[in-house]
């Protein structure tokens, strides 16, 4: 390791590191605009200049290696000058309407003008005009203070896998431009305001909405799906303003999918806030929790416990489900369910619906075989993963399914479940790849599992799984990816059918008719209501969607910006979001209504505070003890015997935009939909 | 008035009331003497300088445009935390407050939100004399603001071109 000499500070750094690099290591500061830990190097702004001894010149530290021996100043007087001058070169064509600008408060330009630069202009002539470019319905721009960092030409090309983004002219002409202003298509677009150093790109929902100074932090996480991405939800007073990711390399790096970016504003139309019971004339009619409760105790009465029902949806804290379960435990009710899409997973061992590899772990494969799995829609950060490591490694991939572009090269074997027997009996093509495949991995997705042989398939990728070594010793290839965030508690807890016990499908066939009287819902909005007309419905969740029109009782809930709550990923990492606002009137916290319920019903629920809820959660399953921690979980059989069905797989997700209760209500996302999806379409 | 401390000229003084006599005679000279020194308040007015900081106002552009972009640099500003700024893309597409309001009980005068405008759109006029007989209506909303700006406009502009840079 190379030892070299910063501001007379030594340090010893690894010797593929940048001067740039070195330096943040040695705690000292270097001014960047183009430079981002996460992309290529561009070495373009001319910001980082730092002098280095025996070059006759300022040298550009963010594309400078380090050597051994090196001697580097970065506060001298020729590298002060030399940033005054490139800041005064900057801002000859940066236009100074930082006081219309969303980014002032939060602008690197801003920022380092006054640290770095000099106090006057000394360019006395008009400034360059740019037109600016339509980049769909997320990003507003305004090109006339792009800097031409390239960041988002980058980003585009290395992290999101389309290169849609593109710099056209030389010089003082040089325009950031979509091709022939197309629309970006891009899920994970958002990201681009965020790497954007200036004002030149940034968000069309919060535009002119806030300022950076005004908003409070806090720290949550992503529920929109299994990914579980670090999010931080700035909020000012009672409002959700704006979403923005926080860095954790193990999960989503410095990035989130737009989806969870900019479906919050679907929080603020059409919420419960207040507790609706049917009445007579078929209409919900407002009342309070005391009558809502005394319309459920009275009806639960009637019934027998084990006739009453309950399904969780995909977006539910640990803290609700569990204190579901225990209040269908103590009804005497075995009938629970948190697979909304009926899926063949949960009843086997957690290896079998766990991403095993761990989103990390991605980068280490050599080669990823996808069944029915679009990571693109299903878990956009996963994919940008596989992407990284294809950029690196070459990771080669291979798909099973219907096709999709993901941003890198899938070999496509066909959409043909039968194929799967194909390599099992090492009868297929693809197979000697596999064989040579050092550390192989294969992602499932829930299209696969949802079929009515999806156990089989399940068993048959366990076959191949332990034929061609996707499962070693510190090696665990095998992953199903999930789409709901609150799939793996829910298994984790165990909200499945117990003795006797009916699923989803069986509840709906059922509902209404002799076995199944009452159907709890907790946030369960993707099934189909048709069948729960006959039965008594009590929803509780925070929009009025699917599941409240069809309800007897509505209980208003929260979303998850709403509440403290525990969450596990698809990899099985148990994750805390944090309340950010209160809820919207008289909603409550999920867990304390059905405490409060439990109270009324006189089965009295054994916790009132939220740490004892959490020692219950540990109590159920240990894994709940910390937090932030992911536990390796044990290679067992999984999966039934049987026959694969020959019809085609599809995807699980048929529209990325539109997924759940709150992204259904966003009026951003509704925009995303009709341009994005459209245009999409048409390139088809 | 160095006052004698001998104890004769004390009591002399005070004997023969010399203090009183000699502030009597001040009076006398005031009374007789045509120099003025109170303002028949409210129909004379005191001169202010043009920096007085007295009763907001949200001022115009010449063609009827108002001028506040919504920057909230005032709101940021302002260490009584008096303005409360909303703000929303107008249906031209330019930055516009939906909401501008000085709370101006709490409002200290100390001029920092004109001081900090961009466009010199919040201004502190010369119009001291807004008392009223409730709180509620010292609650300035965008509507009074731009109406005082009206009102005011043609001071205002005086007083800035004054107090402009080599005015």
């Amino acid at each position: 390791m190379p030892k070299i000499v910063i501001d007379d500070k030594e340090i010893e750094v690894p010797e593929d590191m940048t001067v740039l690099q070195a330096a943040e290591e040695a705690g000292i500061e270097i001014p960047v605009f183009c430079y981002h830990p996460k992309l290529s190097i561009a070495g373009n702004c001319r910001m980082c200049l730092v002098e280095v001894n025996n070059s006759p010149k300022p040298v550009a530290s963010c594309a400078m290696p380090v050597c051994e021996g090196m001697v580097v100043h970065t506060n001298t007087p020729m590298v002060e000058k030399a940033r005054k001058g490139v800041l005064e070169f900057l801002l000859i064509n940066h236009p100074l309407d930082c006081p219309i600008c969303d980014q002032g408060g939060e602008c690197d330009l801003q920022d380092i003008t006054m640290a770095y630069g000099g106090d006057i202009s000394r360019f006395d002539l008009n400034k360059r005009a740019v037109p600016d470019k339509e980049f769909g319905p997320l990003i507003e721009t305004a090109m006339n203070r792009c800097i031409q960092c390239t960041r988002c030409v980058r980003f585009s090309s290395e992290i999101a896998g389309i290169p849609e983004i593109g710099a056209t002219g030389r010089g003082e002409n040089m325009e950031i431009s979509t091709y022939i202003q197309r629309t970006i298509t891009s899920e994970l677009s958002g990201n681009m305001i965020d790497i954007c150093p200036v004002g030149a790109l940034t968000s069309k929902p919060y535009n002119f909405k806030g300022r950076s100074w005004e908003l409070s932090h806090t720290p949550s996480v992503d529920v929109f799906d299994a990914v579980g991405c670090a999010i931080r939800i700035d909020t000012r007073g009672r409002e959700v303003m704006r979403i923005l990711p926080r860095q954790n390399d193990e999960v989503n790096e410095t990035w989130i999918s737009d989806k969870s970016r900019f479906a919050y504003d679907g929080l603020k139309y059409q919420r419960l806030d207040r507790p609706y019971v049917r009445g007579e004339d078929g209409y919900l009619h407002p009342v309070t929790w005391e009558e809502a409760f005394s319309r459920i105790a009275d009806k639960l009465q009637q019934v027998r416990g084990n006739h009453v029902a309950a399904i969780v949806g995909d977006m539910v804290d640990a803290e609700a489900i569990v204190a579901l379960k225990d209040l269908m435990t103590s009804l005497g009710s075995p009938h629970l369910d948190c697979r909304q899409d009926s899926p063949c997973l949960g009843e086997g061992p957690r290896c079998s619906y766990l991403f095993n590899t761990t989103i990390a772990g991605i980068e280490d494969a050599d080669f990823c075989l996808l069944i029915a799995a679009n990571p693109r829609w299903e878990a956009p950060l996963i994919n940008a993963r596989i992407r990284k490591n294809y950029l690196a490694n070459a990771l080669r991939v291979t798909s099973i399914g219907p096709s999709h572009p993901l941003g890198y090269p899938v070999k496509e074997l066909g959409n043909d479940p039968l194929i799967l027997d194909q390599i099992v009996k090492g009868k297929h093509r693809i197979c000697s790849s596999l064989r040579a495949a050092k550390r192989p991995m294969m992602i499932l997705g829930q299209g696969a599992l949802r079929r009515k042989d999806g156990g089989v398939i399940l068993k048959r990728a366990q076959q191949i799984a332990d034929t061609y070594g996707f499962v070693q010793r510190t090696w665990n290839g095998f992953n199903v990816l999930q789409t709901a965030a609150s799939r793996v508690a829910g298994f984790d807890l165990g909200f499945l059918p117990g003795r006797k016990g009916y699923g989803v499908k069986e509840i709906l066939k059922r509902a209404g008719k002799k076995n199944i009287e009452v159907v709890y819902l907790l946030g369960a909005d993707e099934i189909d209501m048709k069948p729960l007309d006959k039965a008594f419905v009590i929803y509780q969740g925070h929009h009025g969607d699917r599941g409240a029109s069809v309800a007897d009782v509505v209980l208003p809930g929260c979303a998850y910006t709403e509440k403290d709550g525990l969450y596990v990923n698809t990899e099985g990492r148990v994750q805390k979001g944090l309340k950010a606002t209160p809820p919207p009137g008289e909603a409550k916290e999920d867990w304390k209504i059905l405490k409060a319920l439990s109270d009324k019903l006189g089965l009295a629920l054994p916790y009132r505070t939220p740490a004892e809820i959490r020692a219950r959660l540990v109590e159920v399953n240990p894994l709940f003890d910390e937090v932030d921690c992911l536990q390796p979980a044990r290679w067992e059989p999984f999966g039934e015997d049987g026959k694969l069905d020959p019809e085609p797989f599809e995807f699980a997700i048929q529209n990325f935009y539109m997924t759940d209760s709150i992204s259904r209500h966003s009026i951003t996302m509704a925009k995303c939909v009709q341009q994005i999806l459209s245009q999409e379409k048409e390139n088809d | 008035m160095k006052i004698s401390s001998h104890p004769l000229i004390k009591i002399f003084n005070s004997f023969f009331l010399v203090e009183l006599l000699s502030g009597m005679l001040l009076t006398l000279k005031y009374m007789i003497s045509k120099k003025k020194v109170t303002l028949a308040y409210p129909y004379e007015k005191g001169s202010l300088s043009s920096r007085f900081r007295g009763e907001h106002a949200l001022r115009r552009y010449s063609n009827g445009e108002e001028r506040c972009i919504a920057c909230k640099l005032c709101e940021a500003v302002c260490p009584a935390q008096a303005i409360t700024i909303e703000a929303e893309e107008r249906d031209d597409g330019s930055r516009r407050t939906t909401r501008y309001d000085i709370d101006m009980t709490k409002c200290i005068y100390c001029g920092l939100c004109e001081e900090s405008c961009p466009v010199d759109a919040i201004v502190e006029g010369p119009n001291f004399e807004f008392s009223t007989e409730t709180r509620e209506e010292l609650y300035f909303d965008k509507q009074k603001l731009l109406s005082n700006g009206d009102r005011w406009e043609v001071e205002i502009a005086a007083r800035l071109e004054r107090e402009a840079l080599g005015g």
